[in-house]
Order: C-alpha cells, then structure tokens, then sequence
C-alpha cells in the first residue's frame, strides 16, 4: 500500500503543491488531474523516489519509501513525458533492457500492445501512436507493483485505449497500483481521483 | 550493471559513426602534426608521446557529453535510475562502456601512430603502458564530468572546462613515462602514480557520477 502524507514539492523558487495526502491500497487506481502545470508530473517523479519532497512522508507499506531510492525504483515502473526509447534500436531491442530486468519475456508485453509486427522496425520508423504504445509495453514488461503514468494514453487510437484498459486491469487485478496523470478519460473501474489545482 | 553495458555496447554498435569517430578525430589530429612540424624524424619522435596523449585525451571527450545527454533528453536516465541499479553502478558500467567503445580503440590505435611519428621503439611499450591506466581515468573523470554537467545548459562547453584541469595530472605523468623511456630513465615512478591515480579515481568517479546523476532527476 502506499500512503502519502502531506506532501509538498517546490520546484526551483515554485511551490508547486503542499500538505497532499492520500492512499493507494494494493490494486487501487489513483487519477491525477488538474490544469498544465498544477504538479502531476512533478507528483508522479516524486512517487517515483526521483525528487525528493520539501516536506511530508511517502510511505510502502507504513515504512519509509524514500530512505532507499534505489530499493524504491524496484517497486516502481514510470512512464514519462517522453517514451525513453533509442530511435536506432529496434522496438524488440529496446524492450530487452527491461525484460533483463524483470526476467519477463518481451514477445508477450508485445502482443499485449499489439506490436509484434513492428519488433524488429528501428523505433524511428514508428509513430508517436506506436511509440507510445511501445513506451507502455516496457512498463507491462515490469515486475513493479506500482505504474506510474504521465498520460499514458496520449496519442492512442482507440483500439489501443481500449488494450491499454485491459493492461491496466491486469495489473490492478495482480494487485498491482495505478497512479495516472491524465486529461482525458482512461478506462479505469472504480478509481479515486486526486485533483490538483496547484499552490 | 551489466544489463546497462550491455545496453551501451548494443547502442554503440547502432551508432556506428558516432563510435568510430573518436579514434578517426584520434587518427587525423595525429596526422596533422608532421605536415605542420615538418617531417624531420628527430623532432617529431621527440613530440610524439605529447601530441599522442593530447589527441587521445581530445578525442576521448568527443563522445562525453552524449553519454548522459541522450539519456536525459529522451527520458531513459530515468527509467537507469528506476532500474533498481544504484548511481555508483550506473555510473560504473557507463564508464566501462565509454573505456570499451572509445579508450581501447585509441590504445589499439596509438601503436602504429607512434611508429608513424618515429617514436623511439623502446619506448613504445612505457607509452601503451600509460595509455593503459591514462584511458581509463579519462573515461573515469569524462564521466564524472560529464553527470555534473547533464541537464546544464551549453553542457557541451563546460564538460572541458571541469575536466581538463582533473586530466591534467594524468597526462604530465603519462607524457613524463615515455619521455622517461625515450631517455633511457626508469619510467617506473610515473606508472605507479597513474596507477595510484586510477585506484583513486575507481571508487570516488562513480561515486560523483552517481550522486550527480541523482541530483539531475530531480
């Protein structure tokens, strides 16, 4: 489970939010929502263990999350701005850092995001749609029980929204926890939502 | 760690051109020394292991400042640090990959460029000897350098800045040993201090790196 308390995050001289507060239980989904700049991202790299917060607590199951980083970055799979992709490698190669990592088959977390015809296209061959959708199949590659992510269904056609959905239930169903930043709708059951109006 | 060299290997390979350019700056800078000096084998084997340890060390840092600024343009520096891999690893195993892509090349290619500039041939050997201890602190400090500058604007002019005065000692005793063996003296003493400055430098660079990179993130 993973608890937040009074979290407050100041970016160069910005307070961006203070005294946020909420909780995520195993299998939970948190939507952030809130105008261009209220902090989601900001809020999402600090649920990351990427920025530290000027005040509050995070905590894994009532212990300190962010008294080891490192340990934190294995129970969290992120999905940025950007796809973090290398534009010379194949979709498949690009995939095969995580699937390393989590010792997880890539051909599965391709079918999944319906890209097995393009595993073996250099990632500057694909759309910003399949890009993405590529960007999500390293996240589903992941063993980390919590997402972590920053619109993840931008540039998404429909048909992709919708395996997006059904990737999410899986891992909600495993037990794993959602916290997205979005504006649009993301096809999620019974989710809370967190809105952010900025400090 | 080595999921992440592995990753720096496969990446170097792809970008093929960007890899073999250090040694080809390597090859032309040295290159250019007897057109400009003149050809007279006396004072070009003279000027030899310095216009070799300079090239190398220039044309180390041509690949530096991508070695961090890709990662953090495109959003992978922080999918490294989510990797579970502390800083000091990262940083490590990108410093093995920068010596494997970039510092052994210009060891294989310093032999035949010192045969070219009349190098003495004794001293040849006490040359790679340095060159050895002397690429890896250059891939050490480069890639501590080059995590102290990632995010920074003009990252590029500052990189040289903050690590040319680090490298300094290491080219005057990398230069100072094959002088030593040109000369018939003992280059013995200016090994050991590479070497002592390379068992310095293993642990304390990537610790920097790691620090720094972490600092980047946020």
């Amino acid at each position: 489970m993973l608890r937040a308390e009074g979290l407050t995050a100041i970016r160069g001289e910005r307070l961006v939010f203070q005294d946020l507060s909420f909780v995520v239980p195993e299998g939970g989904a948190l939507i952030l929502s809130g105008r261009n700049g209220a902090g989601k991202s900001t809020l999402l790299r600090l649920l990351a263990g990427l920025v530290r917060p000027e005040a509050g607590r995070l905590l894994w199951n009532d212990t300190d999350a962010l008294s080891d980083r490192t340990e934190h970055g294995r129970r969290v799979a992120l999905l940025g701005h950007q796809d973090a992709l290398k534009p010379g490698l194949t979709a498949a190669e690009n995939l095969a850092f995580a699937a390393r990592l989590s010792g997880r088959k890539i051909d599965a977390a391709l079918a999944e995001l319906a890209l097995e015809d393009l595993a073996e296209l250099p990632v500057r061959m694909l759309s910003a749609g399949q890009k993405r959708r590529l960007a999500l199949a390293r996240v589903s590659l992941s063993s980390a029980p919590l997402w972590l992510l920053d619109e993840p269904a931008s540039g998404l056609d429909d048909p992709a929204v919708d395996r997006l959905g059904a990737l999410l239930a899986r891992h909600r169903l495993g037990g794993g926890m959602i916290v997205a930043a979005t504006h649009v709708p993301l096809p999620l059951l019974k989710v809370e939502t967190l809105r952010l109006n900025g400090a | 760690m080595i999921a992440i060299l592995i990753r720096e290997l496969r990446l170097s390979v792809r970008y093929g051109a960007d890899t073999l350019a250090a040694v080809l700056f390597f090859l032309l800078i040295v290159s250019l020394f007897p057109l400009a000096i003149g050809p007279a084998p006396e004072t070009l084997g003279r000027m030899a292991p310095g216009i070799i340890w300079v090239a190398a060390l220039l044309a180390a840092f041509l690949s530096l400042d991508r070695l961090f600024g890709a990662d953090f343009e495109d959003g992978s520096l922080d999918q490294l640090l989510l990797s579970g891999v502390p800083g000091i690893g990262i940083a490590a195993a990108k410093t093995l990959a920068h010596w494997m892509i970039t510092g052994v090349p210009l060891l294989l290619a310093a032999a035949p460029l010192a045969v070219m500039l009349r190098m003495p041939a004794e001293a040849i050997p006490t040359l790679l000897a340095g060159l050895l201890p002397g690429s890896a602190l250059l891939s050490l400090f480069g890639t501590a350098g080059a995590a102290i500058v990632v995010g920074a604007r003009r990252a590029g002019v500052l990189l040289p800045l903050l690590v040319l005065p680090l490298v300094t000692p290491v080219l005057i005793f990398g230069v100072a040993a094959a002088d030593a063996a040109a000369s018939g003296l003992s280059p013995r003493p200016h090994l050991l201090l590479l070497t002592a400055l390379l068992l310095a430098a293993l642990p304390l660079c990537p610790l920097a790196a790691g620090v720094a990179l972490q600092a980047a993130a946020e």
